[in-house]
């Protein structure tokens, strides 16, 4: 073994209670080269100060909790290793773009009311039962919206987004690449209950394609191909409307 | 349930934060340089229209030192504004599947590069061919 080596975490801490503004506090952790920078909070927690506020749960990259700004980069902390920031100081803020209930948590009511409104669920053209049996698919069907499926929505990609930043009520990259998902599924036929949503103002159309939430996504969704490819699907829909009527 | 008060961070300067925004904000920038020579051409469609004396005073104008020097600029910005298009094309385009597989995304961008790429040479044949 090694001598045991230190890293310094500055977190952005705010506490509504009795801090006007947030403010930084800094940390010495010990470190193994196997932990996470999540370990690392988890130290801080336990060991040094039981009033650091942050959220997570599977320490895996699976449930989407613990995002973080890591040195500005939008970053899950169970995926981020202390080794490769050392010896710090690692500047660890709440993600950017939201606000901030305490210390490193945000508030996604925002989001979450946005995922709702995409409806993200498959709407069968004519209802099914059991006895039917399985809902069939080619590969090549799943592979037409497979990636935007593993979504976790770990809303590193809003912390991304300067349009999300700059105009709130864009709908965001997470919720049209969910929006999308179910779209471009073979089983789901509610592409015209999702139209307007694409179609506002605030959907697609908010996108400057940027492409910053793609590079952070950490399960390769690439939503701001989501989003983009609904640019054309939102002129076509504009344009067949003069064609062909709405009922 | 009363909710706590949370804080929103200002969004000042955001673009200077990370070098992706600073890269993002200069492919954004050359737009100013692609409206600049369609205005470098657009008048010297009009001095055509006011005569072969205008149209010639219109290109010896070009041809002066500083003429020049702007038009490396230009080149510089259009070259990068033509590169960063091409680069983010290939998620603006629905899925392109050959052979019943995924075209790749490098594959895409280098075909734009190179479509332009022919066509610029084309062009720049044509116009020399023509004039000589």
């Amino acid at each position: 073994m090694s001598a045991e080596q230190h890293i310094t975490l500055e977190c952005l801490r705010y506490h509504p209670e009795q801090d006007d503004a947030p403010r930084w506090q800094s940390y010495e952790v010990p470190y193994t080269p196997d932990m996470s920078l999540l370990q690392g909070l988890q130290y801080i927690k336990d060991h040094l100060d039981g009033t650091l506020t942050f959220r997570w749960s599977c320490r895996m990259a699976i449930c989407g909790s613990c995002g973080a700004m890591v040195n500005g980069v939008p970053s899950l902390s169970c995926q981020t290793f202390l080794r490769e920031l050392a010896p710090g100081p690692v500047r660890i803020e709440p993600l950017a773009h939201f606000p901030i209930q305490r210390d490193l948590a945000i508030d996604q009511g925002d989001f979450l009311k946005k995922l709702e409104s995409v409806k993200p669920w498959i709407i069968p053209a004519e209802p099914r039962a059991l006895t039917d049996g399985a809902n069939r698919q080619t590969p090549q069907q799943i592979d037409d919206y497979y990636q935007y499926a593993e979504c976790i929505n770990c809303l590193l990609c809003y912390a991304a987004c300067p349009q999300y930043g700059l105009n709130g009520k864009f709908t965001g990259p997470a919720a049209l690449a969910l929006l999308h998902r179910y779209n471009a599924d073979s089983r789901d036929a509610g592409t015209s209950e999702r139209m307007e949503v694409i179609n506002a103002e605030d959907g697609v159309w908010g996108c400057t394609l940027v492409g910053y939430c793609s590079e952070v996504c950490p399960k390769g969704v690439d939503p701001a191909r989501a989003i983009n490819q609904n640019k054309i699907n939102s002129t076509r829909d504009y344009f067949l409307r003069f064609l062909a009527p709405r009922r | 349930m009363v909710m706590p008060r949370t804080y929103i961070r200002p969004m000042g300067s955001w673009w200077r934060r990370l070098p992706f925004y600073r890269r993002y904000m200069v492919r954004e920038a050359t737009c100013i340089a692609v409206i600049a020579y369609a205005l470098v051409l657009l008048t010297g469609l009009w001095r055509l229209t006011q005569g072969q004396e205008a149209f010639d005073a219109w290109r010896a104008a070009l041809a002066t030192p500083p003429a020049l020097l702007a038009h490396v600029v230009l080149l510089a910005a259009f070259v990068f504004h033509a590169w960063t298009w091409f680069e983010v094309m290939p998620k603006t385009l629905p899925i392109v599947r050959m052979g019943g597989k995924r075209v790749a995304d490098a594959t895409i961008v280098r075909s734009g590069v190179a479509a332009a790429s022919v066509a610029s040479v084309l062009l720049l044949a044509l116009a020399y061919g023509g004039w000589a």
